[in-house]
């Protein structure tokens, strides 16, 4: 107590505002007071939770730390990832740590880039019944229901573009009816499209061909022998892509190019 | 949060300015960048050049450097393990090669290492694919375009960026490996952005002479690791992965080899052993240990394991005095603070401004440079935005990219940044995003060669755990790069080692005895320090006060 009294006026004004706006929320059914501005993640350690599972990248993007909650006096389970949502009074909380969802083991390279071969490696897609529940489960708004019924139709592409922003976090799959593990749908997806069906890089063939017949080891030698000051002499005078030129910009200067 | 009516207030200055400064950018005018002298000079702003922020290693083969104390103090604590109590005739897994950490270059590794006829364990501290990999946005460099590029501008612009420090042997492998890896990528299915002939679409990024940055959207990394870890669980037969197990000592064996590692359950907390005939060490950066208290983009694991165990093993350590501050972390709001906002919104044409709407830096300054502009411009010249939470922040002027580049661009080119923001009532094809440097990039770690070998034979690093590609400073895209390029040269060379030059032989923790000895020998006050550190402590001291039980009773604390 001693401590907080010695502290300047306005932190301990802070510090009552704070405690002010502690909110109780529910973990696993266990009640905790938490500061309002917390996310599920910090008011998991602000209760004194020591996160193993359910955590890991803290920004949103590895799928780690799916969470479903409700309220009281609500049937509706709604869902967000622990790392991005802020907590809210009287929130029941529970995080999906793990879901062991079904994954199709399969050779990329020979795999048919059709679409039946999502059928064939998950039969179980057919079960779909439309119910929405995926994409009603879906912490990064991505229709899931509609990329399943693609998946169902053969369209690959459509599948592999709409699934694009997915997460992995397995809220989908863990409240399907029909034990679908969508995430899964849509990588296989988005691997059979990148690697079959989109159009081909070729510039990035003649590329690999010039690394691999050794084209710029002769002046990368010359490079790795220049002192600092004459190094540092080509560097600045490097010609610059502009930033606002488009594709078929090439530089006046063509030594040291690939072609 | 929406912007408070302070901040939308201060937005309208912004708001003001940018007509001009749209102006001046289809002009192809831009605020003049630094000459290397100016750029030497401003960077007496950067964490770096902080003295008191670093203290010297008193052991092992590093003696006498000077680093950041948050990573002296893990050099100076004991193994998490008695070496006596480690029965090491009682194996638990035995395979060709261990790969420690589950990230983009374990990954890749591990795939190479079986390509080349070796079975690999993965043995990874969280979830496979739980790694910076996946959290890295902006995208890879490659010159894949022979019309406008080559490894040649690759080379000096990592160079450059490095401050003309880097190993030569390994920036030169770095930028000849690239293409294959852009290949190699593309034939794993990994989703690049491209035109629709095909062409992969790139953008610059601070201290690029030409645009290579290839991308998947803005989320580069995710699209990259969620490829790469369905690609290793499609081979359930060649490499096998414990997850929550991480490693916390290197084993050696009697003919002074790495031969395995002990690893620990994080769940069960018993720890067993692995042995190897190989081992990768591939854990990653240490952004979480909040080196000078900055806040950090990194991954929840990203606590230098990798360092510590290779060092008590005998590696010496490279660069490791220069740690990257990412110039764009979210300051704002508070639940999204840190937060990695990419390089590719500035690549993209968005300016950087100060609290009165005025440009103070050129935004694409190699990323040192940018993020001791910033702390300059809100430091000493008074001129950052004040946040409710007592921080400061400058303008990342998102809107005027779709002014720039059509409507739109910015919900197409940033949807994950566009979702995030929209969560928390932010629209950044509206608004600007207030942004200050992020502990964001180890630049330096242990020390290889470009066959990714160390001075202990069979132990190989890669990725961000290793130090000499990136000099004194990364280049945005060559992190991506560096993880697939060295983390398959890994899984290669081991596989090679594997069946020519190892040598089996009984194992051994003497190294760890012996590095025991040398702390206190130096009179290093340990403290009853442990590390690898493993999981960072964000727990509540409060709590903490009333956890009483320091002894096992029965299975519980």
């Amino acid at each position: 107590m001693s401590k907080t009294a010695s502290k300047p006026k306005k932190a301990v004004a802070k510090a009552k505002d704070a405690e002010a706006s502690l909110v109780p929320i529910f973990v696993m059914g266990k009640r905790y007071e938490v500061p309002a501005s917390l996310t599920i993640q910090k008011a998991l350690e602000y209760a004194g939770y020591q996160l193993v599972r359910g955590c890991g990248c803290r920004g949103g993007i590895c799928g780690a730390c799916g969470t479903v909650y409700r309220f009281p006096g609500s049937y509706r389970i709604e869902v967000g990832l622990a790392c991005q949502t802020v907590v809210q009074p009287e929130m029941y909380i529970a995080q999906l740590p793990f879901f062991p969802g079904n994954k199709a083991v399969y050779d990329i390279e020979t795999l048919p880039a059709v679409g039946g071969t999502i059928a064939a490696l998950y039969p179980e897609v057919f079960k779909c019944v439309g119910c929405g529940t995926c994409t009603r489960s879906c912490p990064m708004d991505i229709d899931v229901m509609g990329y399943i019924s693609k998946a169902i139709q053969g369209d690959l592409t459509a599948v592999a573009q709409s699934s694009f922003d997915c997460v992995m976090c397995g809220l989908c799959a863990a409240r399907c009816p029909a034990e679908e593990v969508q995430y899964n749908i849509g990588i296989l997806a988005r691997r059979l499209y990148a690697r079959h069906l989109a159009p081909k890089a070729k510039h990035l063939a003649e590329a690999v061909k010039n690394v691999e017949g050794k084209k710029f080891d002769k002046a990368l030698q010359e490079l790795k022998k220049k002192d600092l000051e004459a190094l540092k002499k080509i560097y600045k005078s490097l010609e610059i892509e502009p930033d606002m030129a488009d594709e078929s910009w090439t530089p006046t200067d063509k030594s040291f190019l690939g072609e | 949060m929406p912007y408070t009516p302070e901040l939308k207030e201060l937005i309208k200055k912004v708001e003001k300015t940018r007509p001009a400064r749209v102006e001046k950018k289809r002009k192809g005018e831009e605020f003049p960048p630094m000459s290397l002298e100016e750029r030497k000079a401003i960077l007496k702003y950067h964490p770096d050049f902080k003295e008191d922020g670093r203290s010297e290693i008193l052991v092992g083969p590093d003696k006498g450097y000077r680093i950041a104390k948050e990573m002296v103090s893990l050099i100076h604590a004991k193994s998490r393990l008695d070496p006596e109590a480690v029965d090491l005739t009682r194996v638990d897994y035995e395979t060709d090669i261990l790969v420690i950490g589950g990230g983009g270059a374990g990954a890749s590794a591990a795939l190479l290492a079986r390509e080349n006829g070796a079975k690999a364990l993965i043995a990874t501290k969280l979830r496979l694919g739980d790694a910076n990999t996946m959290m890295a946005e902006g995208g890879i460099q490659a010159a894949t375009k022979a019309d406008k590029d080559s490894p040649y501008f690759h080379y000096l612009d990592a160079m450059g960026g490095g401050h003309f420090k880097n190993d030569p042997e390994l920036v030169e492998t770095l930028v000849v490996e690239a293409p294959k890896v852009m290949a190699w990528l593309e034939k794993q299915g990994a989703m690049f952005s491209k035109y629709d002939d095909g062409r992969l679409k790139a953008m610059h990024g601070g201290g690029t002479s030409r645009k290579r940055m290839h991308y998947a959207g803005d989320i580069t990394g995710a699209e990259i690791m969620r490829t790469l870890r369905d690609e290793v669980k499609n081979h359930p037969d060649d490499i096998q992965v414990l997850e929550f197990s991480p490693a916390v000592e290197l084993i050696l064996n009697a003919h002074g080899a790495c031969a395995g590692a002990v690893l620990y359950n994080l769940e069960t907390e018993e720890y067993f052993l692995v042995k190897a005939k190989a081992v990768v060490m591939a854990t990653g950066g240490s952004g979480r240990l909040h080196i000078q208290d900055f806040m950090t983009t990194n991954h929840y694991g990203a606590t230098g394991d990798g360092l510590i165990m290779g060092y008590r093993a005998g590696v010496p350590l490279r660069f490791l005095h220069t740690v990257q501050y990412h110039p764009t972390g979210a300051v704002f709001p508070e639940q999204a603070e840190g937060l990695l906002i990419t390089e590719k919104v500035r690549g993209a044409g968005a300016n950087v401004l100060n609290i009165d709407g005025e440009q103070f830096v050129y935004e694409r300054e190699p990323r040192d440079v940018e993020a001791s502009a910033f702390i300059r411009e809100c430091l000493e010249r008074g001129k950052g935005v004040p946040t409710p939470t007592g921080k400061f922040g400058v303008w990342l002027d998102s809107p005027m990219i779709d002014v720039l580049k059509g409507e739109g661009t910015v919900r197409k080119e940033f949807p994950g940044k566009w979702i995030l923001f929209h969560r928390y009532g932010i629209d950044i094809t509206k608004e600007p995003m207030l942004v200050y440097p992020t502990l964001h990039y180890q630049n330096g770690g242990l020390q290889i060669n470009q066959r990714t070998e160390t001075v202990v034979p069979g132990l190989f690093v890669a990725g961000e755990a290793s130090g000499g590609i990136h000099g004194e400073n990364r280049l945005m895209g060559n992190s991506l790069l560096d993880v697939v390029v060295f983390g398959r040269i890994a899984g290669c060379r081991a596989a090679e080692y594997t069946k020519s030059a190892f040598k089996d032989g009984a194992l051994s923790l003497d190294h760890v005895r012996a590095y025991h000895q040398a702390l206190d020998n130096a009179g290093v006050p340990v403290d009853g320090r442990v590390a690898p550190m493993l999981l960072p402590d964000y727990s509540n001291p409060e709590v903490r006060k009333k956890q009483l039980t320091t002894k096992y009773h029965g299975t519980l604390r």
